[in-house]
């Protein structure tokens, strides 16, 4: 096979498998840059699938990007269980008040029925278009946050360490319903054309939890979970560390692990290598500032740090670029993926 | 010095394990020798700097963050009930989690504040510019601190700097959050003061600013 011929689902499927492809696979991920290319709002955009599908196309042609992104926004998963949702001209739209007002309310909790709930139709529809445009040449990448996440957005963080802490029955009856939820939804999100799922797992990073926490509670639930996810799954930690766990997430069943920028790629990778890929870790915040040049300097560093035999793909350390961040910006990112990014990689460029 | 190092370290492996029982016994033994305010300066507070320092190195975790400052604040609460720790009145601090609903930076300064004998106005959660610029001049709010957890409400700070200063209020603002830690430089660009970035720093900068405005 011709190394530069690749298209996107070789490309990734070579990396993940550990070995080389043609270059370096880039995930970038401008969630809200659609609504930009379609010159309408971000709420607009979120409204319909079509403006979504057609956003994730322009974006993959403008940056050569090796994915297509089903993730519409965080709060939407909150919104299924009837939370409101706030939304900015200039920012990803955000969870309001917790839905579940007393904590007593989790014993009358239920699962949202996904078939008649309509902001996760509209992702499903938004897969099946992308599904139709791309076939099997660009992997379509799903989201689902974890059961062990989500209570911050179902309940507001203070509350939720609260109950991990003190309240053991309700934590499990918590996690039950959430469980339930996240293995229907990342299915039915498989069932509609993803190739995988991105598992968001941020309240396991060791930024929230402690590792003796983590064995206890994040770590068994993304085994249960992740055994029940009928496709492969990437742990993202959206910006939260991972080195003192990364041994435990990789006997979770990931495929791969999405780490923070407050980290040494180069050590997550040796600790990772052949056992689950790599993903990362590109500032996201930073990047509104960035100059092209920082950007690709950015980007060898990464590169040279974490790229060598495969295993790797280099995309932002969130999994949500800001809306603030310049085009030029992300076309340099793509350009030096390109440049810098080519197997076999070369040697202390950075 | 020994003996006080031990207390400290004994009152840190407390909170860190979210030990309440051993953490008021500790508290309890001290108040033999010491005072409620040296309590609060002398062991308090310079645990609650420790926790916050090895979470900058990632040796902690934001939850035992969250729950030693709710610790602490219970048990200056219940020790020291009818003391008035409040440092010094005349120059009112407020504190809002600015456009958004995640409030957990918040409770962890306020509670680390109060911890530290500081009172603060709170402002509540998913304010905006135009309802906190009334509250501050409602409460003639001098230090305002701000804790966001999304990059646009941290730009917004902006807007809310300058319409402060085109009506000549003149106050001082510290900013904190995820936002702040990722890009460093982000507090200069909106025009904050002073940033934090742990809780325990925005105790560190609530004294230093006090005792520039008295």
């Amino acid at each position: 096979m011709n190394r530069n011929t690749m298209t996107p689902m070789q490309r990734v499927l070579t990396a993940l498998s550990h070995k080389e492809p043609d270059r370096v696979p880039l995930f970038l991920l401008p969630t809200m840059h659609g609504a930009k290319e379609l010159g309408i709002s971000i709420k607009e955009y979120f409204s319909k699938p079509e403006y979504v599908a057609q956003g994730q196309l322009c974006l993959l042609e403008k940056y050569d990007n090796d994915c297509l992104s089903a993730f519409f926004y965080g709060s939407l998963e909150v919104e299924a269980w009837g939370a409101e949702v706030i939304y900015s001209d200039d920012g990803p739209p955000n969870s309001g008040q917790p839905f579940i007002r007393k904590i007593s309310d989790i014993k009358n909790l239920e699962v949202p029925e996904i078939a008649e709930t309509p902001c996760l139709i509209k992702v499903l529809e938004t897969i099946k278009i992308l599904k139709s445009k791309a076939a099997d040449k660009v992997p379509i990448i799903g989201v689902a946050i974890s059961p062990f996440s989500l209570p911050v957005m179902q309940l507001g963080f203070n509350r939720y360490i609260k109950l991990m802490y003190e309240n053991h029955e309700l934590f499990q009856q918590l996690m039950k319903i959430n469980e339930k939820f996240c293995i229907k939804w990342a299915n039915a999100q498989l069932q509609a054309g993803a190739a995988a799922i991105c598992y968001f797992d941020p309240v396991s990073s060791s930024t929230i939890t402690t590792r003796d926490m983590y064995l206890k509670t994040g770590f068994k639930i993304a085994k249960r979970t992740l055994a029940g996810i009928q496709g492969p799954a990437a742990t993202h930690m959206a910006s939260g560390r991972s080195i003192s766990i990364i041994n435990d997430i990789v006997k979770t069943g990931t495929a791969a692990i999405a780490v923070s920028c407050d980290e040494d790629i180069g050590q997550i990778k040796s600790m990772c290598k052949n056992k689950v890929s790599v993903m990362g870790n590109l500032n996201g915040i930073e990047m509104a500032g960035w100059t092209p040049e920082t950007a690709e300097q950015k980007v060898k560093q990464v590169i040279s740090r974490a790229a060598h035999g495969g295993g790797f793909i280099l995309t932002d350390n969130h999994g949500e670029i800001p809306f603030q961040v310049k085009d030029e910006v992300l076309y340099a990112i793509s350009n030096a993926v390109h440049k810098w990014g080519k197997y076999p990689i070369q040697n202390n460029f950075a | 010095m020994d003996n006080i190092n031990k207390i400290l370290d004994k009152f840190e492996h407390s909170l860190l394990s979210v030990d309440r029982l051993a953490a008021a016994h500790l508290l309890t033994e001290s108040l033999k020798e010491n005072t409620p305010v040296d309590i609060s300066d002398k062991i308090i507070c310079p645990v609650l700097d420790r926790i916050g320092e090895k979470w900058e190195k990632g040796e902690t975790a934001l939850s035992q963050i969250y729950m030693s400052g709710i610790i602490c604040e219970e048990l200056v609460n219940s020790f020291f009930p009818d003391l008035d720790m409040s440092k010094d009145k005349s120059i009112p601090i407020g504190i809002v989690t600015f456009e958004d609903f995640h409030i957990l930076g918040k409770q962890i300064v306020k509670s680390i504040l109060k911890s530290g004998g500081f009172y603060v106005h709170d402002f509540g959660q998913g304010v905006y510019a135009e309802e906190l610029i009334q509250k501050i001049r409602d409460n003639k709010i001098r230090i305002l601190l701000i804790s966001t957890l999304m990059l646009p409400s941290a730009l917004h700070i902006k807007d809310l700097r300058s319409k402060m200063d085109n009506l000549g209020m003149d106050i001082k603002i510290a900013v904190g959050g995820a936002p702040f830690r990722f890009d460093t430089d982000l507090w200069k660009q909106i025009g904050a003061d002073a940033v934090g970035m742990t809780a325990f720093e925005g105790l560190k900068i609530v004294k230093k600013m006090t005792k520039e405005l008295q």
